[in-house]
C-alpha cells in the first residue's frame, strides 16, 4: 500500500460512477462494543454474485420511465414506438457485444438460469432420450447441473461429468473420452464461479461438433469480465446475466445459433410470441420474439444496453486485464499464509475471483467477521455443492473483483482475515 | 469490535474449541440429526431419559459446521440435562439467544437454533408426535 499503483483502467474515475461505493457499513473495528456499526468504508468484493450499477445505467432506467415508458410491439402510439425501437436496439447491441450475427440470435430472459432452462425444456425435452448423453463439467453451477439432471431424469438421457484435476483445470483427455456419438449436448461453465478456472470452450466445440452434438456455454462469469465472441468460439448456445455486468437485475441473455433456434419449439406461450391465433391453433412470431412471451423485460433491456455501452467505453480487454491482475494479486497474498487454502489455478489465466478457506474458521463465521471490517464477500457453496464435496469442504469464502476494485481493497481483505484469525486463535 | 464479531465472545469460542458432551451415547433413548443447509451445519443429538421417561438425564451431540451452530449445540447439551421433555418443547428462540449471551444477527439465527430444533424434533418423534423419518432442516 502507499506506492503508486497503475491499473489497466482508470479506477479512480470509474469509482466516481458508483455512488454505492461511498457507503459505510460493518462495525467499528477500532472501538469495542455494540452500537458501533455503520462507520467502516465498504469494500465490495462480491461481484461474482452481483455487480454494482453505475449512474449511466440507473439514468437510462429513469429516462425510460420518465420519458417513454410503454408496452412494446402493440401500441401504434408514439411512446410505444420509442419503447419498441429501444427494446429492439438492445437486442442488436447485445448481438454486437458478443459477436452474434444479429437480433434473431438474442433472446432476453430473466437470468442465466432461465436461459439454461429455456434450452433444457425447449430443446432437451424434445430431443433427448435413452442412449443420449449430456456432458457437464464437475465445476458446473447448479443452474446447469440441476437443470440437466432433471431433464435427464425425465427423458432417460444420461449425465456424464468431465473431471476437474488437482490444479483445478478441466481434464481435456477425459473430455475427449466422454464426448462421443452418444453426446447430444456438452454444457459447461466458461469461467468457474468457484475455482476461477477458464474452460477451453473452443476445443470442446470442436470435440462435440465432430460428433454432431451441441455446445452450451454458461457465460455468467465470462461475459462481464472478458471479450466474448460466440462465432469465434463456435458455441451453439451462450448465456449470461445483466446484473453481473453493471446492468439491472431481471434480465438474462440466451444466444443461440439461428438455425437451431428456428427448429426449436417455444418455451413459454402467450402474447407477444404469436403470429396468428384461432380457437383451434396458433403460429409463432419470428426469432427472437418467438421465445419472449408476454410483456418482456423492457426497462431491463434498456439498462443492459447502457451497461454494455459503459463497459465497452472502458474496453473489455482492459476489464479482463484488471480482473486477472487483482485475482492474481489476491491469490498470491492469501497463499502466503499456511492456514489459508486457496482453490483453483494460480496465475493470471483465471477469472476475477478467489475462493479460499481459513483453517479452523467456518466460511460463515469468517464472512460475519469480515463484515465488521466492511468487507463484503460470499460465503457458502456458491451453488457448486458437488464441487465443494469434491474439494472436501462444506463451504468456502469467495472474494470476487470488478472494474472499481483496487489492490488496497485486497489488502483490506487480507487484514480482515487476519482479524478473524486473531479472534479464533 | 463490531456487532458481528460480538457474536464470537469468549464463551462461544470456548464452546466451539472445547465442545462439552461431544460424542455419542451408545443405545440412547432417542437420537436425531438435523441440518442447516445454508451453512452446511450438521448436528446430531443423543438423549437418555431418567426412569420417569420425562426428565433428560444424559445428552451427547456430534456434528460439524460454523462456530455458532457448534457452540450452541455444546451449550444446549449442558442446559438440557435435568430438563423435562415438555420444558424442552417450550424452548423458544429467545431462550437460545439468552443461553448464548450474545445478539445473533438475522442471517445467522438458523445456526443458533439448529441444535434446539434437532432436540425438539427428536423428542417429538420419541413421543410419537412426529413421523420417525421427519427431516429437521432449519
Amino acid at each position: 500500500m502507499g506506492t503508486q499503483t497503475s491499473y489497466p483502467l482508470d479506477v479512480g474515475s470509474i469509482r466516481a460512477d458508483f455512488p454505492i461505493l461511498d457507503r459505510q457499513i460493518g462495525g467499528d473495528i477500532e472501538n469495542a462494543g455494540a452500537g458501533s456499526d455503520g462507520d467502516t468504508p465498504l469494500v465490495y468484493l462480491d461481484n461474482a454474485a452481483t455487480s454494482q450499477t453505475p449512474k449511466a445505467v440507473v439514468e437510462s432506467l429513469v429516462e425510460y420511465y420518465y420519458e417513454y415508458n410503454a408496452n412494446v410491439h402493440r401500441g401504434i402510439h408514439h411512446l410505444s414506438q420509442e419503447a419498441s425501437v429501444a427494446y429492439e436496439d438492445a437486442h442488436d447491441r447485445v448481438a454486437e457485444f458478443i459477436g452474434a450475427a444479429g437480433r434473431e440470435e438474442i433472446i432476453f430472459t430473466k437470468n442465466t438460469t432461465e436461459s439454461m432452462n429455456l434450452v433444457a425444456y425447449a430443446w432437451g425435452l424434445q430431443e433427448l432420450g435413452p442412449g443420449d448423453t449430456v456432458v457437464l463439467s464437475e465445476m458446473e453451477h447448479h443452474a446447469s447441473l440441476v437443470t440437466w439432471q432433471q431433464i435427464a431424469k425425465r427423458t432417460g438421457a444420461e449425465i456424464e461429468y468431465i473431471r476437474v484435476d488437482e490444479a483445478g483445470y478441466l481434464d481435456m483427455e477425459h473430455a475427449d473420452e466422454l464426448i462421443d456419438d452418444s453426446t447430444a449436448m456438452v454444457s459447461v461453465v466458461h469461467i468457474s464461479n468457484t475455482l476461477g478456472t477458464v474452460t477451453p470452450v473452443e476445443t470442446l466445440a470442436d470435440m462435440v461438433h465432430a460428433h454432431d452434438g451441441y455446445l452450451f456455454v454458461d457465460g455468467a462469469q465470462s461475459a462481464p469480465t472478458q471479450p466474448v465472441d460466440v462465432e469465434a468460439m463456435d458455441t451453439d448456445f451462450f448465456a449470461f446475466s445483466g446484473h453481473k455486468m453493471c446492468g439491472p437485475t431481471g434480465i438474462g441473455v440466451l444466444y443461440g445459433k439461428e438455425s437451431i433456434l428456428s427448429s426449436m419449439q417455444p418455451y413459454l406461450y402467450g402474447g407477444e410470441m404469436i403470429r396468428s391465433v384461432t380457437y383451434e391453433d396458433s403460429s409463432w412470431e419470428e426469432l427472437p420474439w418467438k421465445f419472449e412471451a408476454g410483456t418482456p423485460v423492457i426497462a431491463q433491456a434498456i439498462g443492459l444496453h447502457a451497461a454494455i455501452d459503459y463497459l465497452e467505453d472502458i474496453g473489455m480487454d482492459a476489464v479482463r486485464t484488471h480482473e486477472a491482475e487483482l485475482a492474481s494479486y489476491a491469490y498470491e497474498e492469501l497463499s502466503q499464509f499456511e492456514d489459508i487454502e486457496v482453490y483453483g489455478p494460480p496465475g493470471t489465466d483465471r477469472g476475477g475471483l478467489v475462493a479460499f478457506n481459513l483453517e479452523g474458521v467456518h466460511a460463515h463465521d469468517l464472512s460475519t467477521i469480515l463484515n465488521d471490517y466492511g468487507v463484503a464477500i460470499r460465503a457458502g457453496d456458491h451453488c457448486t455443492q458437488p464441487l465443494h464435496d469434491k474439494l472436501g469442504v462444506p463451504a468456502s469464502t469467495r472474494a470476487s473483483f470488478y472494474i472499481y476494485n483496487t489492490r488496497e481493497e485486497v489488502d483490506a481483505l487480507v487484514d480482515a482475515v487476519d482479524g478473524a484469525r486473531q479472534l479464533f486463535r | 469490535m463490531g456487532l458481528g464479531s460480538d457474536m464470537y465472545r469468549q464463551q462461544i469460542l470456548d464452546h466451539y474449541k472445547n465442545p462439552r458432551n461431544k460424542g455419542k451415547i451408545p443405545d440412547p433413548d432417542f437420537t436425531h440429526i438435523g441440518e442447516n443447509p445454508s451453512c452446511g451445519d450438521r448436528v446430531e443429538i443423543n438423549i437418555n431419559l431418567s426412569e420417569d421417561e420425562e426428565t433428560i438425564e444424559q445428552v451427547a451431540f456430534s456434528g460439524d459446521g460454523c462456530a455458532i451452530s457448534q457452540a450452541a449445540a455444546s451449550m444446549l447439551s449442558k442446559e438440557l440435562r435435568g430438563m423435562t421433555l415438555s420444558e424442552l418443547e417450550e424452548m423458544g428462540t429467545d431462550d437460545i439467544t439468552e443461553m448464548l449471551g450474545v445478539e445473533i444477527s438475522p442471517m445467522r439465527i438458523k445456526c443458533a437454533v439448529l441444535a434446539r430444533q434437532v432436540a425438539q424434533d427428536g423428542a417429538a418423534i420419541y413421543q410419537g408426535e412426529l413421523d420417525a423419518d421427519t427431516p429437521t432442516n432449519v
